[in-house]
């Protein structure tokens, strides 16, 4: 079978991969004609070209691909006709080719409104990998842009605009509100506030009249008499089908364009085929990947011998633009008359959530979320299979009040046909079977067996609840196992190498595991036989099992050098001191910022600079602050009673003395402390791991808080108790969650899956209610009497110190390809390429 | 190790088997040029590829941690833990970045050597 696939774009390439897995019996000639110079790439991630990505980082295929699977393919080979009687096509290189079945996957171009003046330089459309390459060139000396289309793809033009390094960018809409077709008013409200916040300067309902400049562009003049300065514009106006090649040979075309097709796919010619964006069918453009996808499948399964027919798709979409969650699903506009509406606006987060329920308040059909999108797998899916909703369905988007179980009905609830991956097709029922007859028992095993999760990745956290909801239900125990080379958890890890009494990486993955390990149970053993014993990190055997950065007792930084911190306990430091880190920053030429912690860190280290670095600063008293190392950063403190005039103790003698206690502890996650000397709270201890507060009485003890991310206040676990109590809580509270909290775990996160929660680690810390205070509290003391600077351990081995150059076979030079800019009188790193 | 030694390569002395970590990685200078060489003890095995990751231009491979996946040996970078292949070069990671090049390396009489193709030309610049 002969068959000749016009265009290789994304929907062009999914044609060939999946005429490839049918079980087509004849022997199958594909013969594929791009007019581009690459093979297909992903186009709806055009814009991270601008981000670092390269040409071939989005390629879905390399030109080996085709041939590899007897694939003739013609690149920069426009089709010129197509010859319906003979069955041939002719290209521009020459090429007659035969076909049986034709398809065209021509794609759609951009549309250019005849505005005056689109032919001036600095005048782009957003399509293809060329057009990125002019903009690229372009935008060098450009400093003022703007967009044409607030649509959903003029939006991301706005984002490279913005990647790009163009100081101001404009997007022009003609219609009164942002992205149309998807959002309604108040959610285009809510995202044009969101993207103004981020330097991008919106206008609606207004209409380009002129574009004007000499040759090159210079501003845009607009129908209600204003003007804007740009130098250079971005047009995205919408997409108009490829279908010249067809409208040539006769094929039915659409009034307003598009190739009409049937729910076969076929044209009015049944030998050809049409697919993805140059298709009409039923009168609508589907300019999306997804449905493009199924077209494919429709067009291959058909030439395969078997049935299915395209019957419309769900336009459901959720996208990041420039960091914003936009989404739409179901109807998202239907009228009051049809249904209720539930909206949730939040202006000082800038959400904008809204339902759409049937009169009887058993359906949802449709609804939009803008700046937070978590909801919308489950939302969609719930559309989609007319799941019952909640007896109050404002929960849907609220999230449930007052308890702790999930809103809506969850995973459980959905049918077996439940679509989950819309790219790949792939429906509840074969992801689950993947699992029970399939034995795929990870995510990236459910990935492998049935492509779902593989293309946008909007489906990958429904996929990973299915799984486990599917392995419950099946009697199997969930575990948390590390990686495949450990098939514990990590607390059942930490408990087998104490109890085995291993020291070294190599012992534990030889006795507890296999393989050969990875970069995430190396760092994990490395950070419990730390937790355990305490010997210096780097000790033969166990130094490359560490973090990169623990194996350099440093944080690799942009461009490869190190950043260095020493520890400078409760954020107290003599003048002397200031002035050894000052002259040292001088000496070896590095950036010098006051971190949040209150300690000073020095940037743009060299591998090879740093032994000498940290040989000067202990000699002048300092050691290692452990910035590194997933373990106690800092004691943050205020200034306390000795010279704050509300202060009700002395926090700062208290700061140094819980610093210089818990110093280099290896935990599962970075701890970080404070203690304020009065309920004002200047040093913010209700963030942090473990903070304390004085009170008349003596000190409350909060623990579990958090900054970062996802903020949560510490709760209290004692009050008004003494300085000697108060350690022996911290003890306690430390080894517990040293020994049981999985890797990369912050203390807030485990107190939150901890079951009990704040009551039950109150119970074992303060009450002892599992009789291992004592322990707790002797193998702490252990752990601080072995405590050593590694930084002083380095400098003092010629051998250690020797792993600290960049050339192994140069050990004198430094890395040359280290760059820094100069910035505010000092240095920076230099950009990532 | 996979390359296969049809092509011809010239020999370069990196340094002693003993100037490389157990399990982990180094850097070698090669003209103007970096490779990453690793010495994979737990498999008795030499491995060397270009040291700069692909995914933002860091000259960083070498100090990236070494282990396996299914059995193939890999190498992760220290800077946003891309898996490369060992073997091969190529990307394990699920968003691709791009490959690393790879190169024949043989131990003899306690020395490391790294085989750069052809003779005189670098060829990755």
């Amino acid at each position: 079978m002969k068959i000749v696939i016009i265009g290789n774009g994304m929907v062009g390439y999914k044609l060939c991969e999946k005429l490839l897995a049918k079980p087509i019996a004849a022997p199958l000639h594909i013969t594929v004609f791009g007019e581009e110079v690459r093979p297909a790439y992903d186009r709806v991630h055009l814009s991270a070209f601008f981000d670092g990505k390269t040409a071939d980082d989005l390629s879905l295929a390399p030109a080996s691909w085709y041939a590899d699977n007897g694939i003739a393919l013609h690149l920069s080979d426009p089709v010129l006709s197509i010859d319906r009687a003979a069955k041939t096509v002719s290209s521009h290189a020459g090429h007659t080719i035969p076909y049986d079945y034709l398809v065209l996957a021509t794609g759609s171009a951009a549309f250019v409104p005849p505005i005056p003046g689109v032919e001036k330089e600095g005048v782009f459309i957003y399509r293809t990998i060329e057009d990125l390459e002019l903009m690229q060139a372009h935008a060098r000396k450009a400093k003022k842009g703007a967009v044409i289309g607030g649509g959903l793809l003029g939006l991301e033009a706005a984002k490279a605009l913005l990647d790009l390094g163009l100081g101001t960018t404009h997007v022009v809409e003609f219609a009164p509100r942002l992205m149309p077709r998807q959002i309604d008013e108040a959610g285009s409200r809510m995202l044009q506030g969101k993207l103004e916040e981020l330097g991008i300067q919106i206008h609606t309902s207004k209409n380009t009249a002129a574009i004007v400049g000499e040759d090159t562009i210079t501003g845009m003049d607009f129908t209600d008499g204003s003007h804007l300065e740009v130098d250079m514009l971005v047009i995205s106006a919408g997409i108009k089908p490829r279908d010249e090649l067809a409208r040539h040979c006769g094929l039915e075309v659409g009034p307003r364009g598009g190739i009409v097709v049937n729910n076969s796919l076929q044209t009015s010619d049944p030998s050809i085929f049409a697919i993805g964006e140059c298709a009409l069918h039923e009168g609508m453009i589907y300019g999306l990947v997804a449905p493009g996808y199924e077209m494919a499948d429709v067009v291959a399964t058909h030439l395969s011998g078997a049935a299915k027919s395209f019957t419309g798709f769900d336009m459901s979409t959720k996208l990041k633009l420039i960091g914003v969650d936009v989404a739409s699903f179901g109807d998202p506009f239907i009228g009051p008359n049809e249904a209720r509406t539930i909206v949730l606006e939040d202006t000082s987060k800038g959400i904008y959530k809204r339902i759409n329920i049937s009169n009887d308040g058993k359906k949802l059909l449709g609804g939009i979320l803008v700046g937070d999108a978590e909801a919308y797998n489950m939302l969609l899916q719930t559309a989609k299979n007319g799941l019952a909703l909640p007896p109050n369905p404002e929960d849907l988007i609220l999230g449930a009040r007052g308890g702790s179980e999930e809103a809506g009905a969850g995973v459980a609830a959905l049918p077996e046909d439940a679509l989950i991956c819309s790219c790949e097709g792939i429906t509840k029922g074969q992801i689950c079977s993947s699992v029970t007859d399939g034995g795929c028992e990870s995510v990236d095993a459910i990935k492998k067996c049935t492509k779902a999760g593989t293309g946008c990745g909007g489906c990958v956290p429904m996929i990973k609840d299915l799984m486990v909801h599917t392995m419950k239900s099946q009697g199997k125990y969930v575990r948390n196992v590390i990686c495949e080379h450990f098939e514990f958890s990590r607390q059942e890890l930490l408990n087998l190498v104490k109890v085995k009494n291993l020291t070294t990486y190599n012992e534990v993955l030889d006795t507890l595991g296999k393989g050969d390990g990875c970069e995430i149970c190396k760092p994990l053993v490395a950070s419990i036989l730390a937790s355990l014993w305490n010997e210096v990190i780097l000790k033969k055997g166990n130094d490359t099992a560490q973090d990169s950065n623990d194996r350099f007792l440093a944080n690799i930084q942009k461009g490869g050098t190190y950043s260095v911190v020493p520890r400078i306990p409760g954020g107290e430091i003599t003048p002397e001191k200031l002035i050894v880190i000052g002259q040292v920053a001088q000496k070896y030429n590095l950036y010098t910022k006051i971190t949040g912690g209150q300690r000073i860190d020095m940037f743009g280290a060299h591998l090879n600079d740093l032994p000498a670095i940290w040989e000067e600063l202990i000699a002048a008293g300092f050691e290692s602050g452990h910035a590194y190392g997933k373990s106690l950063r800092t004691v943050k403190s205020c200034v306390g009673s000795t010279w704050c005039r509300f202060g009700l103790h002395d926090s700062v003698s208290f700061a140094i003395r819980i610093e210089e206690r818990y110093r280099g502890l290896r935990a599962p996650h970075k701890l970080k402390s404070a203690v304020s000397g009065c309920i004002r709270e200047c040093a913010e201890a209700q963030s942090k791991d473990f903070g304390i507060i004085a009170t008349e009485k003596g000190w409350n003890l909060y623990v579990c808080g958090n900054g970062g991310s996802k903020p949560q206040h510490a709760l209290l676990l004692a009050a008004d108790i003494d300085s000697e109590t108060c350690i022996r809580y911290i003890d306690r509270f430390l080894m517990l969650y040293i020994k049981t909290a999985d890797p990369l775990t912050r203390t807030a996160t485990w107190l939150n899956k901890l079951e009990g929660g704040i009551d039950y680690l109150r119970n074992v810390v303060v009450n002892d209610s599992l009789g291992l205070a004592e322990q707790f509290e002797q193998e702490m003391q252990e752990l601080v009497d072995a405590y050593e600077c590694e930084w002083k351990a380095v400098v003092e081995s010629p051998e250690l110190r020797k792993r600290f150059s960049h050339f192994v076979n140069a050990p004198e030079e430094k890395d040359p390809t280290v760059q820094f800019e100069s910035m505010r009188d000092q240095k920076k790193a230099a950009d990532w390429k | 190790m996979s390359a296969t030694l049809t092509e011809s390569y010239t020999w370069f002395a990196a340094c002693s088997t003993t100037d490389v970590p157990e399990n982990g990685g180094v850097c070698v200078k090669y003209k103007n040029d970096q490779i990453a060489l690793f010495n994979f003890t737990r498999r008795g095995e030499w491995y060397a590829t270009q040291n700069m990751c692909p995914h933002r231009m860091q000259m960083a491979i070498s100090r990236g941690m070494i282990g396996s996946i299914e059995g193939e040996p890999k190498v992760a970078c220290p800077f946003h833990k891309k898996n490369f292949s060992l073997v091969d070069g190529r990307c394990l990671s699920d968003d691709s970045c791009g490959d690393l090049k790879t190169y024949p390396v043989k131990v003899e009489g306690g020395r490391v050597f790294i085989g750069i193709p052809g003779a005189e030309e670098d060829t990755w610049a």
